[in-house]
């Protein structure tokens, strides 16, 4: 048998396995090396044993732990903990995983006030909110970032290969811009940034390199300050594929950036003015609002 | 002393949850409940979001239903600003919700509920079915990647998908990615086939008893129709009918007259009912109780829209009544609609309009109210916003698919808990069985 391999979803949406599972006859070859000792999407592996009775949540010894999701109350806290200490390395796939993903937008307000809006009466005998949401390496150490909402296959497959072979692995330190095609000139065709209410201007039967910027265009793309690497093999990144802009899926270029800062310059720097950019915070922390990036502003 | 029993967290299904039995001195179940153990609050943090940003917010609510989800915001914010989408928009729409369905439901179906059936001792998984049955499993996974794939091939992404925007769709399809994608969707025509065979010989008859049997309860049930009340998926009205076929039909957007949401102590999920019908209780027999999700679908429903489905709904009711109540029949309903959605994409791949240039209409912001609904492969959702006059979303109340089984989930687990565990005797394989009622559902 090969390597014991956990994995497990927290304040997630499952999009994360299924992109283990986009790996198609990958996912097949790698098996031959993995045995998955736990992973509740597809297998049956209970905390408090098969029938039931155990008193306290347990996880099997692996080698490799894959944690999808960001924390958000104390029994995810109480899982993570427990897989920290039974595994050697620990993936934090997914962006809710590396940075808290979208649904860290909930650290704009309280918990109490969450709770209290969406119930008349919170429900009480489940498993109690944190103050906030908190990427997995604010609870415990994390060894491989597969960022991405979801990560691309590809990514996966790449992280586990090398650590099957006993090496470690990251993405470069690349952005969205530097892994896209798009034709740039320098400086944008309107004074300030649009909101994406119409289609932007292509050939559909033209390549991609023949289209103009996005940003250019004075659409919203967050291309400059999120991390490349969501175009796997393909021509370009996925979104752009779509021919729509990127909003930021992949996290930040590296760690420490300030895509706040970093985007308003790169706005300016073509000549946008992003005073009209809606909803900028919540939009430059869509996918990264934990590590207190976004909090509670105070009431006026 | 009375014993309680915890599972948690339920495997082979798509949501954090756990399963408490408590059985009395005697070793017989007293209670029996699943809750949902996690929530997110977007209900709460979509709010002050630019309304044409929200189909790729809320996409993340479901990684298994994103597609749908993104849907039915984009249908929402459509209402709310008053635009009507070109043609072209509506068939892509439609043939990115059927292909998101094929590959989901193949997950659904191999991977996740064959295991029960296929392998006799635990582990059951699909890393089991592929020891067992490797050609079978192998089969499974290469048409669940060709059915994701053929989604990502136009339209970037299948997982939280981002193509389709208010106003219609992001980008036509070319003539060429029309060939490609009708190659790929007949293809899953001829494995909806297969697979609708090899389940009528190979797993459903091995299982009558348990079938007619195991977690059965009485419900109504609710499901999207056309306007001549035919399955539907993508837009129309809803309708329920009650255990002895009465039917009240609703436009989506009237939603909160027809049902209301309950809370329990012990769950994050709400419990949705329909409040017409009497008050709520999570009582067996309660008429207020309904189920969603495909058996429901196909019991509502006059006709299938596809050939090869309405001949296979024809011998269904006929074997099985209509409503069938059978809660293990939703693995047997399912592959009929998987069939319907292999077939429809056919047929919409060949309607070369699709391709037309025009997929995207104008529209101006403006302040309103917008209802979206459409159906998921866990059941039926309902996205309704409030949007104020600069375009951004003020109030927002979504009806997730999962939580529309909610009831009927508690209700069925508990009745089946019943059937397996007697005087104390119960095993792992017993234990799999309530487990089954629920992966049923498909939460």
């Amino acid at each position: 048998m090969g390597l014991k391999v956990v994995e497990e979803f927290l304040n997630a949406c499952s999009g994360c396995e299924l992109s283990i599972l986009n790996m198609g006859e990958t996912w097949v070859d790698v098996l031959k090396e993995l045995e998955f000792v736990h992973m509740p999407l597809l297998i049956d592996n209970k905390y408090f044993g098969q029938t039931g009775e155990g008193t306290q949540i347990e996880i099997p010894e692996a080698d490799i732990a894959i944690v999808s999701g960001s924390v958000r109350n104390e029994e995810q806290k109480q899982v993570l903990e427990e897989i920290r200490k039974k595994c050697k390395i620990l993936i934090a796939l997914g962006t809710c995983a590396t940075n808290g993903g979208i649904p860290a937008l909930a650290n704009m307000w309280s918990k109490e006030e969450i709770l209290n809006s969406i119930y008349t009466n919170p429900p009480k005998d489940v498993p109690a909110w944190l103050d906030r949401v908190y990427a997995l390496d604010e609870i415990v150490k994390v060894d491989v970032y597969v960022p991405g909402c979801p990560p691309h296959a590809k990514n996966i497959a790449d992280a586990i290969t090398a650590l099957i072979k006993g090496e470690t692995w990251s993405l470069p330190e690349r952005s969205v811009c530097d892994s896209c095609p798009l034709k740039r000139e320098k400086k944008a065709s309107s004074g300030t940034v649009k909101r994406s209410l119409e289609n932007l201007e292509f050939d559909p039967e033209k390549p991609l390199d023949e289209m103009r910027c996005i940003m250019e265009q004075g659409f919203l793309c967050l291309g400059p300050v999120t991390k490349a690497g969501c175009r796997g093999d393909s021509d370009a990144p996925r979104c752009i594929r779509a021919r729509i802009g990127c909003r930021g899926c992949f996290g930040p270029i590296r760690k420490g950036a300030k895509p706040m800062v970093e985007m308003m310059t790169a706005w300016s720097s073509i000549g946008l003015n992003a005073q009209a950019v809606p909803d900028r915070r919540a939009l430059l922390n869509r996918f990264i609002g934990a590590h207190n990036n976004l909090r509670p502003l105070p009431k006026r | 002393m009375g014993k309680t029993l915890t599972f948690q967290p339920l495997t082979r299904i798509k949501t954090r949850t756990k399963m408490v039995i408590n059985l009395d001195d005697n070793g017989n179940v007293t209670d029996a409940h699943m809750s949902m153990l996690n929530l997110r609050g977007f209900e709460q943090f979509c709010i002050g979001r630019p309304a044409e940003e929200m189909p790729r917010i809320v996409n993340r609510i479901c990684g298994v239903c994103s597609c749908d989800h993104h849907l039915a915001a984009n249908k929402a914010v459509e209402m709310a600003f008053g635009v009507s989408i070109p043609e072209a928009a509506k068939k892509l729409r439609r043939l990115m919700q059927h292909l998101a369905w094929i590959q989901n439901k193949i997950l659904q179906f191999y991977f996740l509920t064959l295991p029960d059936f296929l392998i006799t001792e635990p582990p059951r998984d699909i890393m089991a079915l592929m020891k067992a049955n490797s050609e079978l499993a192998l089969k499974a996974i290469k048409m669940r990647q060709l059915g994701a794939m053929l989604v990502e091939h136009f339209a970037g992404k299948v997982i939280h998908p981002i193509v389709v925007v208010p106003g219609g769709f992001s980008k036509p399809m070319t003539e060429t990615e029309r060939e490609e994608l009708l190659k790929g969707a007949e293809e899953l025509l001829e494995f909806a086939k297969w697979t609708m065979d090899f389940a009528k010989k190979e797993v459903f008859p091995k299982y009558s008893e348990i079938i007619e049997k195991l977690g059965v309860i009485k419900t109504s049930f609710i499901g999207m129709v056309d306007n001549g009340g035919n399955h539907e998926i993508y837009d129309g009205k809803l309708r329920l009918m009650k255990a002895d076929g009465e039917i009240e039909e609703f436009n989506p957007e009237e939603y909160a007259d027809y049902i209301a949401e309950d809370i329990q102590t012990w769950s994050y999920a709400k419990f949705p009912h329909a409040k017409k019908w009497g008050d709520f209780a999570l009582e067996f027999d309660n008429p207020t109780i309904y189920r969603s999700n495909c058996l429901a679908r196909i019991n509502v429903c006059e006709k299938m829209p596809t050939a090869l489905a309405q001949a296979e709904l024809e011998e269904f009711r006929e074997k099985f009544g209509r409503p069938c109540q059978y809660t293990l029949l939703y693995n047997y309903a399912r592959l009929i609609e998987l069939l319907c959605n292999a077939e429809s994409a056919v047929e919409i791949l060949k309607d070369k309009e699709i391709t037309d240039q025009n997929v995207r209409a104008k529209f101006e912001i403006k302040e309103g109210r917008g209802v979206g609904c459409v159906e998921t492969p866990q059941g039926t959702l309902i996205h309704d916003y409030e949007i104020d006059k600069n375009g951004f979303v003020t109030k927002i109340n979504i009806i997730e698919g999962p939580d529309q089984n909610a009831a009927a989930i508690n209700l069925s687990l508990k009745q089946a808990a019943k059937q397996v565990i007697k005087d104390g005797k119960y095993d792992e394989t017993a234990l799999n069985q309530i487990e089954m009622i629920i992966r049923a559902y498909a939460p």
